[in-house]
């Protein structure tokens, strides 16, 4: 697995990258008071964000230059399932790259808190892939 | 309609959170309907490059405008929670310039709120981003 640099949005959300497993990394977002919502428990635009950074993390672990990574690929959207409300604690994101093809990248990222099989919520992302320009 | 919930009073009467760290302002919002707003913000970026906002950011941006629409609609601040959203990402934001989303709940029965919106930056006819959400409604008290 290549090293993995998070996008700056990924720090102001405070995700960090704990470790990884089957060569794609484990991303914890930590609880802090600026990730809830009006009613107490996390906002769902905030669990959204972290999903899709662990789908973008999911496929800049396949390239061996992980900084051409938001160059090459650009979002085209995003579904987020919330399976069950998120409480004011830890949450741990990873994410399955289903397919990269030449056009089209396939990614799918789960959220969970302290069960893994208790998921809180699931992403499906697809991304246009662009060939970088050589200079 | 009911005119009991007020968006731009729960806005300002946040002190934390993740509307206050977005730094979100309401712009403006009609009975089944609100408009806020996000400024540009380089900590919220993709990439430090292109200085491109990342897709995260509209996605809090448009759950909170939907999720202010459907009180709006309910006439009370309820608990209520996304089932789901999806985003189509029509093209990139253009660095520096600040987001408006708006978003309409467009159908509520007993259990389920419905909403669509819109994102752009500055042209309305020109959009960044499309949203379709559904909400579930809960018990009465928040």
């Amino acid at each position: 697995m290549s090293e993995v640099s998070l996008l700056p949005y990924a720090e102001f959300l405070g995700i960090r990258v704990v470790g990884e497993q089957d060569g794609v990394p484990l991303l914890v977002m930590p609880f802090s008071e600026g990730l809830t919502n009006l009613q107490g428990g996390l906002h769902g635009g905030a669990v959204s964000g972290l999903l899709e950074i662990a789908a973008i993390a999911a496929i800049d672990a396949t390239l061996d230059n992980g900084e051409q990574a938001r160059a090459i690929f650009k979002p085209i959207n995003v579904t987020v399932d919330f399976m069950r409300p998120g409480r004011p604690s830890d949450v741990y994101a990873r994410a399955e790259v289903v397919r990269v093809g030449a056009r089209i990248a396939n990614v799918c990222a789960s959220a969970w808190q302290d069960d893994p099989e208790r998921l809180i919520a699931t992403a499906r992302m697809n991304l246009a892939i662009s060939m970088p320009v050589e200079n | 309609m009911a005119a009991a919930f007020d968006p731009t009073v729960l806005l300002t009467s946040a002190k934390g959170g993740h509307i206050v760290a977005l730094g979100l302002r309401h712009v403006a919002h009609g009975d089944d309907w609100c408009e806020l707003a996000l400024d540009y913000d380089r900590r919220l970026v993709s990439d430090a490059t292109s200085g491109i906002l990342a897709s995260g950011p509209i996605v809090s941006l448009m759950d909170t405008a939907a999720g202010f629409a459907v009180w709006i609609r309910r006439g009370r601040f309820a608990a209520q929670a996304t089932l789901d959203l999806r985003l189509d990402y029509l093209r990139p934001s253009r660095p520096g310039a600040p987001v408006t989303g708006r978003a309409e709940c467009y159908r509520l029965t007993r259990r389920i709120a419905f909403v669509r919106g819109v994102a752009h930056d500055g042209d309305p006819a020109d959009p960044i981003a499309h949203l379709a959400g559904t909400y579930m409604l809960l018990e009465d008290e928040a």
